[in-house]
């Protein structure tokens, strides 16, 4: 651990504190108007600790404040957290081990977490490589993502990965203890406006993703569809009717469908068993995808 | 909430979370289902915001958390850094409940 401390600049530490600090302002709030909304305080601390993902959390517990079912907000709250997926493609030589920053630097990454498997066969240490690869996969959240995907080579992602990761689990968790604290400690919640924080963040967190035509008018519809559907619909399904706002991405599915007709041919030419490398390629390989399919609609 | 549900979330989400590295190298997500999942989450979040700003169970929400949002919404499109963007939510809403405005 003392090593990745070393390895990571001090901008990167100054970035991630900033992000640590917008945090804990969200996780205060989360655990302060979860508590106010009437749930026990063990609520939002174990989806902090369980789940680690701030999004997921507000999601889940707006649906449940609004009278929800408790599927509805798994629901709500695991489709958020879909996009963990690629995240994990795209940092997979990362979340493994934080310590081999040093000896990874300019090597194919690949091929050196070959080499180190066969020559500590010891169980001890299988172990405890076992346990951080589990441990790094729990940190796998879009800030560390981000700030991972932004270092240029394999060492630098790693060590970012983990300087934002560990610092970021422990402080959401403690903002959030703060939070169950502070809401259950003020009797008039509704005086300090915390009830507006949960729609703040959801606007603060989507707003940037709203690039494309056909994003917005997905978007635009499906709000339109959960709020004219809230006055007759049990609370938790408006939301998920929402979805339905993607229907009015045709070029999207068409796409898609496209894309899965290609994909037998595309999977063999990947390269095997060369994961760095492919993780070095992926971002530019993508844009390549997106650029390269509408063209080939035709073919 | 239950516990069962907040476990059938963290599984759900650790799931999504392990797929990933344990696919690695040897997948590689389509680009359009890529955008398909980001867009879903995107058209929740919107959704979700409209929906907790404007509405308080099945009645509408009072004036004072949807001028909050609203706010917060410009700071957002503007850029804003997100703690400034969180507390301009709670302070206008608290400072118009103050001034008398529901």
């Amino acid at each position: 651990m003392r090593s990745l401390w070393r390895t990571a600049s001090p901008a990167l530490l100054r970035d991630v504190g900033l992000v640590c600090l917008a945090d804990a302002i969200v996780g205060v709030s989360f655990g302060a108007a979860s508590v106010a909304g009437g749930l026990p305080w063990w609520v939002p601390v174990a989806l902090s600790v369980l789940v680690f993902a701030g999004g997921s959390q507000i999601a889940a517990v707006g649906v449940v404040l609004a009278g929800g079912s408790p599927l509805a907000a798994v629901l709500a709250g695991a489709v958020l957290n879909t996009r963990l997926f690629p995240y994990g493609l795209a940092v997979a030589d990362v979340v493994s081990d934080p310590e081999s920053t040093g000896h990874a630097a300019g090597t194919a990454n690949g091929r050196m977490s070959g080499v180190r498997g066969r020559r500590e066969g010891q169980p001890a240490a299988r172990w405890l490589r076992g346990l951080r690869r589990l441990a790094g996969t729990h940190l796998i959240t879009d800030e560390s993502v981000a700030f991972a995907l932004r270092q240029p080579d394999p060492a630098r992602r790693r060590s970012a990965f983990w300087a934002c990761g560990v610092p970021l689990f422990v402080i959401w968790n403690v903002s959030v203890l703060l939070g169950v604290a502070l809401g259950s400690a003020v009797r008039d919640t509704s005086a300090f406006g915390l009830d507006a924080t949960f729609p703040a963040v959801m606007l603060a967190l989507a707003l940037p993703t709203l690039t494309s035509r056909s994003t917005r008018m997905a978007a635009g519809t499906g709000a339109v569809i959960a709020v004219a559907l809230t006055p007759v619909l049990p609370a938790g399904l408006p939301l998920l009717a929402a979805l339905g706002g993607l229907g009015t991405r045709w070029d999207g599915w068409r796409r898609l469908a496209d894309r899965r007709g290609r994909s037998g041919r595309r999977s063999r030419c990947g390269p095997a068993g060369n994961g760095g490398a492919a993780a070095d390629q992926r971002p530019a390989d993508r844009n390549n995808q997106v650029n390269e399919v509408p063209a080939g609609g035709g073919r | 909430m239950p516990m069962t549900a907040i476990a059938a979330l963290a599984v759900l989400t650790y799931g999504f979370r392990l797929t990933g590295p344990l696919l690695r190298g040897r997948v590689t997500v389509p680009a359009a289902a890529e955008r398909l999942f980001a867009e879903a989450a995107t058209v929740l979040l919107i959704a979700l915001a409209a929906t907790s700003a404007l509405t308080a169970g099945h009645g509408l929400a009072g004036w004072a958390r949807l001028a909050g949002v609203l706010v917060a919404g410009v700071l957002a499109a503007r850029r804003a850094p997100f703690p400034v963007v969180v507390l301009a939510a709670a302070g206008v809403t608290a400072l118009l409940r103050l001034a008398g405005i529901a």
